[in-house]
């Protein structure tokens, strides 16, 4: 894509992240010599069987699990998201009710979404300008009639981290199944689930430095489950379909590596992401940062530049060999920006010019002062084009400066 | 990351006609900040010879909403302000090497900022006609509204039906359950449901072939004044099954519109015979 490619900074971790070498190292003999079918009788079988064991301890070692069969291996975390929701509803069929977040990933929300449409009632909990929940709505919503809630961990967009778990005792105590959607969690904040009352959890290979193609769902023990799909005995019957051998090993070593790297990620990975936030905002007039900043994921910051696009931004930013992404509606071909960005009441035209930047280990300070270097210019570039700028400032009175018709 | 042309990016890496333009007596402001796109055209109209001298613009929005004003401005300059009312937004589209479908509004934007301008120069109060709703059908870009609101107009009932009409759906049909959808809707506020059944075209008696052929004749017939006022023309070449293989003459011949033109005459043909037809240049026949 760029014309340097040597020099490219990917801020864009959140969307996916680089396999970590070791990684690829570590599930590369799966694909030729190690190429058994672990439900084999024979020693090729075997050896692919004993490393998906190992793989599975480290998963879980990472999670803070109680029991390595808590975790069940599976494609993606698309598919952890919906096999935890409809194993509820499939599981307490008298129970027609769910609670979930109106800034959800889509992963869960449009499984809502279907749902409802086939009579479920869903109780959206709503956020705050900072992205944050109004836990009385969630205790609100709580009772018998709730088959499970499914709140996210953390916000892909905003890197807003929600009180999981405490909603989740909340949950518990009101004999109702909890979920979370920690995808953008694991591996950037710790996590023990033994000492919580979370039911599932689901996660994403590729957005920890492990191939796409893979992820997981944790189930407690005890926790009432009806499998999505139903074939062979893998996964102890919860996940039939012939494992992704070399997918699962590779995540394995990412969520070992996870590990080790908690410590990097809360205090380096961090610290780049401040001077990030701090170097823009000074630099850049009419900014601000989205969601909740004292309360959010070590390496995401979401700033909205106002009165200009995201998709544009974006595309200048990739000339120069930066990855980032938007909030805008135009970068995903839809009528409206973010739900995210609406859901925390952001004017329009500061959401459509959101852009997140997300960090991960491989980066690097000078990653971090070439953006600072560069963005001013990209932002005035395009503020000189917009109908609410004039000169260095925002035309007087923006919205009655221009005001188009059918707006 | 989106397809787009090397003339989208240069448009938009390198916008002409970028900011206000002093002493402008045509404005046009359009867009919906609610989409992200919001465009101001400005024009200079000389009174006397009924010309833009000059156009400049300020967008709002994504590169290709930047490169379609961009684009615009460089197309309407020198035009006379009627000829400049016949660009149509697959013209503005075609400048650029192509848009994809989920950016079509953005030349559909630059239109309409236009007609906006013509009329605040003329003094008439323009009025948008155009609601846009979430694209449905990518292969057409057709959106929820136009499907909603034919589905109503034409008391329509099944999916074979909008395709008829819209031509969503007649594609890589992937979009059916999001049009299914929207038929349930509209159908339930009849008291009706979807049928579950995928209902066959009416049973009005099925055309002969020469009956249909006469049909498809007498609809090109109807066409052809039109193309030959621009010196053009079109002729029947050959029906095989729903593909119509047409030859475009004249002016047509190798005219850039002409793939436009096609898609008109295509529309029309299915209009009248109620069913999904396919217009080709008769150049793309197979010959035995």
């Amino acid at each position: 894509m760029s014309e340097k490619a040597n020099n490219d900074v990917y801020l864009d971790n959140n969307a996916t992240t680089m396999v970590a070498p070791e990684v690829v190292a570590e599930m590369l003999p799966f694909f030729t010599e190690q190429f058994g079918n672990p439900s084999s009788m024979h020693r090729f079988g075997d050896k692919v069987g004993k490393a998906l064991k190992q793989a599975r301890a480290q998963v879980q070692s990472l999670l803070g699990a109680d029991l390595d069969s808590e975790i069940v291996f599976t494609s993606c975390g698309t598919e952890a998201d919906s096999t935890a929701i409809l194993s509820a509803c499939k599981a307490q069929p008298e129970r027609k009710e769910i609670i979930t977040t109106v800034v959800e990933h889509p992963a869960v929300m449009e499984v809502c979404k279907h749902l409802e449409k086939e009579g479920y009632k869903v109780h959206w909990l709503t956020v705050d300008k900072r992205g944050r929940l109004d836990m009385q709505q969630y205790i609100d919503a709580l009772s018998d009639q709730v088959a499970i809630v499914s709140v996210m961990w953390a916000n892909n967009e905003t890197g807003t981290l929600f009180p999981v778990q405490e909603m989740a005792e909340l949950a518990r105590t009101a004999g109702v199944m909890f979920h979370t959607d920690a995808v953008q969690a694991v591996g950037k904040v710790p996590i023990n689930l033994k000492d919580t009352a979370i039911d599932m959890l689901s996660l994403s290979g590729h957005k920890l430095h492990a191939p796409k193609g893979v992820g997981v769902l944790y189930v407690r023990r005890g926790t009432r489950f009806r499998p999505l799909l139903r074939g062979g005995h893998q996964e102890r019957g919860r996940r039939a379909g012939t494992e992704n051998a070399a997918g699962i090993i590779a995540l394995g070593k990412a969520c070992e590596m996870a590990q080790e790297g908690l410590e990097y990620e809360n205090s380096f990975v961090k610290a780049m992401r401040d001077r990030l936030e701090e170097g823009l905002l000074a630099a850049i007039p009419n900014c601000f940062v989205t969601g909740d900043p004292a309360n959010r994921l070590p390496n995401t910051v979401n700033i909205a530049f106002e009165y200009i696009e995201g998709e544009a931004i974006l595309m200048l930013l990739n000339r120069q060999g930066i990855a980032a992404s938007s909030g805008s509606a135009c970068t995903s071909g839809s009528l409206e920006p973010s739900h995210v960005m609406r859901a925390m009441d952001i004017p329009y035209t500061a959401a459509h010019g959101s852009i997140r930047f997300s960090l991960s280990r491989y980066n690097a300070m000078e990653d971090v002062e070439r953006v600072i270097e560069v963005m001013p210019a990209i932002v005035n570039q395009l503020r000189q084009l917009s109908p609410y700028w004039a000169g260095d400032k925002p035309a007087a009175n923006p919205e009655a400066a221009f005001s188009p018709t059918y707006a | 990351m989106w397809d787009y042309s090397e003339e989208v990016k240069e448009h938009f890496y390198n916008p002409r006609n970028v900011g206000v333009l002093e002493g402008a007596n045509g404005v046009g402001d359009v867009g919906s900040i609610s989409c992200g796109d919001a465009l101001r055209l400005m024009l200079k109209v000389d009174a006397e010879s009924d010309t833009i001298t000059e156009a400049r613009f300020q967008t709002f929005g994504c590169g290709s909403a930047i490169a379609s004003s961009s684009a615009l401005t460089e197309m309407v300059k020198g035009m006379k302000l009627d000829e400049a009312l016949e660009i149509t937004n697959q013209q503005i589209a075609d400048f650029l090497g192509g848009l994809p479908p989920e950016k079509m509004h953005c030349s559909v934007m630059g239109r309409e900022a236009l007609h906006a301008a013509i009329a605040d120069y003329r003094g008439e109060v323009w009025e948008d006609d155009h609601e846009e709703g979430a694209l449905i059908c990518k292969c057409f870009g057709i959106d929820a509204v136009m499907i909603e609101e034919t589905i109503r107009a034409n008391n329509l009932s099944s999916l074979e039906e909008v395709t008829n009409y819209t031509k969503a759906g007649g594609g890589c049909a992937t979009c059916h359950e999001g049009i299914e959808e929207i038929l349930t809707k509209v159908l339930a506020e009849r008291g009706e449901t979807l049928s579950p059944v995928v209902k066959q075209p009416e049973p009005k008696a099925p055309l002969t072939n020469l009956q249909r052929i006469k049909r498809i004749e007498t609809v090109l017939e109807s066409i052809r004044p039109a193309l030959q006022r621009d010196h053009g023309d079109v002729e029947l070449v050959d029906v095989d099954g729903k593909t119509v293989y047409v030859n475009m003459t004249g002016a047509c011949s190798g005219c850039s519109q002409a793939a436009v033109t096609l898609g008109g005459i295509q529309q029309r043909l299915m209009e009248d015979l109620g069913e999904f037809v396919k217009v080709v240049p008769a150049s793309a026949m197979k010959r035995a």
